[in-house]
């Protein structure tokens, strides 16, 4: 298979299994995500597609299988070290801070790479507040790149959801990922939306950022991705090029059985 | 989120050095400085709920239980053991941070209700430990005979002095706590509290957080508690109750939970009321407290101190 043949892959997933009691929501899964590429995985709803971004941020750990982010194992990590390693993320239903401007849920998302000490924090310790300078910096640098520079000191739930799904994304970019893990983020936007969307994700693989996609919009997933792999009920049934993909008869079988008039070409 | 400015800080630095000289001038509240001893007292610890329960997220209906804590083992230890006030003090805090890393890393593993009724059972276990340990705390009739304070060979007999002293660690408390909240940690904080799932895929170590912060009101909790045995020289586990924790989400609820200024007015005004204002209604007075913290919840859910922003609002509306 092609993922196999991958010459230094950033993720590699290794017969993953996930069970939730007697469900089994993943069988199996071999995956291979090439550096500095965008690689999407599409699936019916239910195909196990979030279950799997939940595991490679370590939301929980796999019933079995085995997950390397550069070469390293991080199967059953906490979500913060995965975070600290270099994978970042956004979520199916928005996750911002919602009693945050803006710029700061930019600036948490900066964790990470700050110095933050309870204790000297409250002390006010001179180095800290210089830190604070630099970072407002470093994330309006970002705000300006998502675009979203001018609404800076808006509460993050005032946005509109288009906005709130790219604030995400940026949120992502500041922890400095070098894979970005996107769950739909062209869910419930417009065409307007998601082409902006679209243009962003493109952007931030010319960063050199890995860019892992789940999505349902179609016409986004052929634009951009490099690779695709298709999920159903839990198994990879397909993957390769979104060429190869949309003339796969099992892609169109899953698609076509299970919604009905619904064309991936 | 409400921005905390200097200016405010400023004037209430000006009223909390001037107010004894004002009540001094005017005998109707020339007994308000020995109020505002109390007020003191419980806006230390409401500075620390305020960031546990309005910034974090993490309810406490058990922050009696580190009242009474440091109330006790600055009792016990200056009573008993002859130990200076101000170590004994240090020591209840040690005790209390302690016990809050100990209760804490389980239990603030639970969300809502749960934690609720966590805290809940921890703060009347721990009161009925003041009920019983009769040997040391002299059990349901309490200890009398709590020495007082004095700084530099000064005694802090009086209620004005005393006030200046708690008033004193007050100001630098809520110094602290502005420059927590505006802070990476205090963004933390707030990231745990809207999102937990987000805030563990931004780097941040919750359970790390969460504990620290709920060590960190207790510490609080607990100075407080030494300040009011060392004040009253008189502690009974009546004080230490699940009432009593009860009050102290009153007060933050009543102030406004999301702003640190709420902590501050919330137990001004609860001090008042239930030491000064609510005499007239005697048994009935918690009926008073739970009508006030249901109007609160309905109609001024911000708080007093989120109130006139949010009433703006929605007259330019």
């Amino acid at each position: 298979m092609a993922a196999e043949s991958v010459q230094d892959p950033i993720l590699e997933i290794e017969e993953l299994v996930m069970a939730f009691g007697g469900l089994t929501a993943l069988m199996n899964i071999d995956l291979c995500v090439p550096r500095g590429r965008i690689k999407a995985v599409i699936g019916p709803n239910g195909a196990g597609k979030t279950t799997l971004f939940n595991i490679i941020t370590g939301v929980f750990p796999p019933t079995e299988g085995l997950i390397r982010f550069n070469g390293r194992a991080i199967s059953g990590c906490k979500p913060h070290h995965i975070a600290a390693l270099g994978i970042s993320r956004t979520f199916q239903t928005v996750e911002l801070f919602n009693n945050m401007t803006v710029l700061e849920n930019v600036m948490t998302g900066r964790h990470l790479r700050i110095r933050s000490s309870f204790f000297g924090s409250g002390l006010a310790l001179p180095s800290l507040r210089r830190q604070e300078k630099g970072l407002v910096e470093q994330a309006m640098a970002l705000l300006e790149f998502i675009g979203l520079a001018a609404k800076r000191d808006i509460m993050a739930d005032a946005l509109p959801l288009g906005e709130r799904k790219i604030l995400e994304i940026g949120r992502a970019l500041a922890t400095d990922p070098q894979l970005v893990c996107l769950d739909e983020p062209a869910a419930g936007l417009n065409e307007t939306e998601t082409e902006a969307a679209a243009h962003l994700i493109q952007a931030i693989r010319q960063k050199g950022i890995t860019v892992l996609l789940v999505e349902h919009d179609m016409k986004m997933i052929m634009d951009i991705s490099d690779e695709i792999a298709v999920l159903n009920y839990g198994e990879k049934i397909a993957e390769g090029t979104p060429r190869e993909i949309q003339n796969n008869p099992l892609v169109i079988e899953a698609y076509l059985g299970q919604g009905g008039g619904f064309d991936i070409r | 989120m409400l921005r905390i400015h200097k200016a405010p800080m400023l004037a209430g630095a000006l009223l909390i050095l001037f107010f004894p000289w004002i009540a001094r001038q005017l005998p109707t509240i020339s007994h308000y400085p020995d109020l505002m001893v109390f007020a003191g007292i419980y806006t230390l610890i409401t500075l620390g709920l305020s960031l546990l329960m309005g910034y974090a997220g993490q309810i406490s209906l058990g922050h009696a239980a580190f009242f009474g804590i440091g109330a006790y083992v600055s009792g016990v230890l200056s009573t008993q053991f002859d130990c200076n006030p101000w170590l004994g003090m240090l020591l209840g805090a040690a005790v209390a941070a302690m016990v809050a890393v100990i209760v804490g890393a389980p239990s603030l593993k639970l969300r809502g209700h749960y934690l609720a009724m966590a805290t809940l059972a921890f703060g009347i276990i721990v009161n009925i430990v003041f009920r019983e340990e009769a040997r040391w705390t002299g059990g349901p009739d309490g200890m009398i005979g709590i020495p007082g304070l004095s700084l530099f060979g000064l005694a802090l007999d009086s209620a004005e002095k005393y006030y200046y002293l708690v008033w004193g660690i007050v100001a630098a408390v809520f110094l602290f706590s502005v420059n927590l909240i505006q802070s990476p940690a205090g963004r933390a904080l707030r990231a745990i509290h809207a999102s937990e799932a987000a805030a563990a895929a931004m780097g941040i170590p919750i359970a790390r957080y969460k504990v620290i912060v709920f060590a960190y009101s207790a510490v609080l909790g607990s100075l407080a508690g030494s300040l009011y045995a060392h004040y009253m020289n008189f502690i009974n586990p009546a004080t230490f109750d699940l009432f009593f924790s009860i009050k102290l989400v009153i007060m933050i609820a009543l102030g406004g939970m999301h702003s640190i200024w709420g902590a501050l007015v919330g137990a001004i005004i609860v001090a008042f009321l239930s030491l000064e204002w609510l005499h007239y209604f005697e048994e009935f007075e918690v009926v008073v407290y739970g009508a006030i913290l249901l109007l609160v919840t309905i109609f001024m859910p911000e708080g007093l101190v989120g109130a006139p922003a949010k009433l703006m609002a929605r007259m330019r509306r």
